[in-house]
C-alpha cells in the first residue's frame, strides 16, 4: 500500500515535470488535481481551524453557558456575516463595511511594525559599527565594510526619493545605489537558486530511490 | 556474643545514617530571596512577571544551585509547577504567559542542586494579570508616526491648492501604456497577478491601487482583464475596485466579474493553475504586483515563454532578483508603493508621495548625524535606537 502512494506521487511529479516540455493533458490532470485537493483542503481547514474555535464555539458557550461576556463575539461574527451581502446585489454596498475595517486593522497592525523593524533597527544597525569604531574594536577591514554599508545605505536611500529629479549629484549617488541594490539582489539570486537546486535533488532523489529503488527492490525476483 | 556484634553495629548504621541525613538537611541550599510577581506591563493581560534574587548558592558551594523552577497557585489550590523544564542558574525572572485575566495568581520559586535536592522561596503577594489599553514601550514609534503623518498631511495639502509637485520618471510604469496597447493590437487578454498577500499587506494594497489604474485603461481599450486570486478576500476587494474603475471610466457594460475569480489559497497549486491559463490563454501582458514567494520565478518564466510583457513589482527582496532576470520592467520595493500616486496623478496621493520622501530625508539626516556622533563618541542616538 505504501509503495501504491509512493507511485501515485512519482506519477503526478512526472505530470507537473511535463511542463517543461509543454502544457499536456497529463500536466493538465495534475494541475487540475492539486487545485482541487487544494481548494477542499483549505475550506475543511477554514471550517476546523477558524470557524469552529472561534466563532460557533465561544457563541455556542455563551448561549449554553448564559455568559453574556461571549456573546461579544457576535460582532465579528456579524462583521464576517456581511461578506456575503454581494450576494444579494441590492445590498452590495454593505460589503465596503468588512473591508474598510479589515484593511484599517491590517494597516495599522503592519504599520508600526514595518517602522519599528524597517526604519528604527536598520538606522540602528547601520550605527553600531561606528560606536565600535570608536571604541577601538574593529579591524580595518571591518571599518572598511562599515563604511561601506553606510554608503550604500546612504545612495540606495536616494534612489527611492521620487519627488527629486535623478540628475547631477542626486543622480550620481541614485546610480551608485542601483549598483549595491544589483550586488544585493545578485547575491539573493545566487543564493536562492542553490536552494531551488537542493529541491530539485531532493525530488530526483525521491525519483530514484524511494520510487524506482523501492518498486526494483519489491520485485519477486 | 554475636548478639552483641550486631547491637553494636546497628547503632553504628544508625549513627551513620542519622548523621548522614543531617549532613545532607544541612547542605540544603538558601532559597531564592526577594521573589516579586507583577503583572507585565504593556501586554493584553495574559502575562504575569515574576522576578528574584539568585540563591547564595547559585553555580557555587557543595550543594550549587542548578536551575529554578517557578511554581503558581491560584486561591487556595496547591503550587503547581508551571516551567516545563528548570530554568538555568543565573537566571532571576521569568515571564508567566499561561496566566489568564481574572484569578489572582501567587508564585514561589523553587532552587534545585544536582543531587535534585529542592528548597522554595517564600510565597508572592497574590498578583492578576490585567490588560493594558496603551503600550507605552512604543511611545517613540507612535511620535514617529505623527511626525511623518503631519509630513505626508502637509505635502498633500499643498498638492490640493495645486502646486506642482515633481514626481521621477519610473521606468516600469511608464511601460503601462506600452503593455496595455500591445495586448489591443495583438487581441490578447492581460493578466494581473495579485501574489500570495492577504488584505493587509501593504504590497497587496499598493497592487490592488495599481490594478484600479491598470483597470480604467482596460475599461477605455475594452480589454478583457483576468485576474486569478489567491485570497478570497482579495478577491471581493479586487471585484469592487475593478467594477468602480470600470463605472469611473463610464464602460459598467465592459465589466466582467467572471474575469476575476478564486484559484486556491495553496501557494503551489495556485503557480500551476496560473502556469496553466498562461500557456492556453498566452495574454499579451502579464503585471505580477504584491506579495510573492517562491512562485515567482515559476510564474515570470512562464510569462516569458509565451512572449508577454511583463511588469513585475514586488517588496519581497527575496524574489526581486527573479522578477528582475525574467520580467521586461520591475517595480523595485517602494515604487510598488509609489506607483498608484505615479498612475493616477491625483494631488492627495501625488503629496502622500512627498510627505515619504520628508520622511525618508528625516531618516537621511538622522543616520548622517548618528555617524558623526558616534565618531565623537556620543552614543545617545545609538542608545535611543536600541531602546526604542
Amino acid at each position: 500500500m505504501e509503495l501504491f502512494g509512493v507511485w501515485v506521487a512519482a506519477f503526478l511529479t512526472l505530470c507537473i515535470y511535463s511542463f517543461l516540455y509543454r502544457d499536456n493533458p497529463f500536466y493538465r490532470f495534475a494541475e487540475h488535481l492539486f487545485l482541487g485537493v487544494s481548494v477542499g483542503y483549505g475550506i475543511v481547514l477554514s471550517i476546523h481551524d477558524g470557524l469552529i474555535p472561534f466563532a460557533w464555539n465561544p457563541f455556542w458557550k455563551a448561549v449554553t453557558e448564559r455568559e453574556p461576556a461571549g456573546l461579544l463575539k457576535l460582532i465579528p461574527i456579524a462583521i464576517g456575516l456581511m461578506f456575503f451581502a454581494r450576494l444579494v446585489p441590492k445590498h452590495a454596498w454593505i460589503i465596503r463595511y468588512p473591508f474598510a475595517i479589515l484593511i484599517g486593522v491590517g494597516s495599522g497592525l503592519a504599520i508600526p511594525n514595518v517602522m519599528d523593524a524597517s526604519i528604527f533597527r536598520q538606522l540602528h544597525g547601520t550605527l553600531v559599527p561606528f560606536a565600535q569604531i570608536y571604541a577601538g574594536k574593529l579591524g580595518p577591514f571591518e571599518i572598511f565594510g562599515a563604511i561601506l554599508m553606510f554608503i550604500g545605505v546612504i545612495a540606495t536611500l536616494t534612489y527611492f526619493f521620487f519627488s527629486v529629479e535623478h540628475r547631477g549629484v542626486v543622480g550620481g549617488i541614485s546610480k551608485v545605489g542601483i549598483v549595491f541594490l544589483m550586488v544585493g539582489f545578485g547575491s539573493a539570486f545566487g543564493n536562492t537558486v542553490m536552494g531551488r537546486v537542493s529541491l530539485l535533488i531532493q525530488r530526483v532523489d525521491f525519483l530514484v530511490n524511494d520510487w524506482i529503488g523501492n518498486t526494483i527492490q519489491s520485485l519477486p525476483f | 556474643m554475636i548478639f552483641e556484634k550486631m547491637r553494636q553495629q546497628i547503632v553504628v548504621y544508625a549513627l551513620v545514617l542519622v548523621f548522614g541525613c543531617s549532613v545532607g538537611f544541612s547542605q540544603q541550599p538558601a532559597p531564592p530571596e526577594n521573589v516579586n510577581a507583577f503583572d507585565t506591563p504593556n501586554d493584553a493581560g495574559a502575562s504575569i512577571t515574576i522576578t528574584w534574587d539568585k540563591s547564595p548558592e547559585d553555580g557555587t558551594g557543595a550543594e550549587a544551585v542548578t536551575g529554578y523552577h517557578v511554581l503558581r497557585k491560584s486561591g487556595d489550590s496547591e503550587f503547581e509547577v508551571i516551567t516545563k523544564s528548570p530554568l538555568t542558574a543565573g537566571e532571576t525572572r521569568y515571564v508567566d504567559k499561561g496566566a489568564k485575566g481574572g484569578p489572582a495568581y501567587t508564585y514561589s520559586v523553587q532552587a534545585i542542586t544536582a543531587s535534585e535536592s529542592t528548597v522554595n522561596s517564600a510565597e508572592t503577594a497574590p498578583v492578576k494579570a490585567v490588560g493594558n489599553w496603551f503600550h507605552f514601550g512604543k511611545r517613540w514609534i507612535f511620535l514617529a508616526l505623527i511626525l511623518f503623518s503631519v509630513a505626508v498631511v502637509y505635502s498633500i495639502y499643498h498638492a490640493r491648492r495645486g502646486k506642482e509637485i515633481f514626481i521621477r520618471r519610473i521606468p516600469g510604469l511608464e511601460a503601462v501604456d506600452e503593455a496595455i496597447g500591445r495586448s489591443t493590437e495583438m487581441g490578447r487578454p492581460i493578466m494581473y497577478i495579485l501574489g500570495l498577500g492577504s488584505v493587509s499587506d501593504v504590497a497587496t494594497i499598493a497592487s490592488m491601487n495599481i490594478l484600479s489604474q491598470v483597470a480604467r485603461k482596460t475599461a477605455d481599450y475594452e480589454m478583457p482583464l483576468r485576474v486569478p486570486c489567491n485570497d478570497p478576500i482579495v478577491l471581493n476587494v479586487v471585484r469592487e475596485m475593478v467594477r468602480t474603475a470600470y463605472v469611473n471610466e463610464g464602460r459598467p457594460d465592459a465589466y466582467q466579474e467572471d474575469d476575476i475569480f478564486f484559484l486556491t489559497e495553496s501557494q503551489f497549486a495556485y503557480a500551476a493553475g496560473v502556469d496553466g491559463m498562461m500557456i492556453r490563454e498566452k495574454p499579451a501582458a502579464i503585471f505580477m504586483q504584491g506579495t510573492f514567494y517562491a512562485e515567482s520565478l515559476i510564474l515570470a518564466e512562464t510569462g516569458n515563454s509565451v512572449g508577454a510583457i511583463q511588469i513585475a513589482g514586488t517588496d519581497s527582496d527575496s524574489q526581486l532578483p527573479f522578477f528582475i532576470a525574467a520580467c521586461d520592467y520591475t517595480l523595485i520595493g517602494e515604487e510598488l508603493y509609489a506607483a498608484s500616486a505615479y498612475l493616477s496623478r491625483e494631488p492627495m496621493l501625488i503629496g502622500s508621495l512627498r510627505g515619504q520622501d520628508y520622511g525618508k530625508l528625516i531618516i537621511f539626516g538622522a543616520l548622517i548625524i548618528g555617524v558623526i556622533l558616534e565618531l565623537i563618541g556620543v552614543t545617545w542616538v545609538t542608545t535611543f535606537f536600541q531602546r526604542v
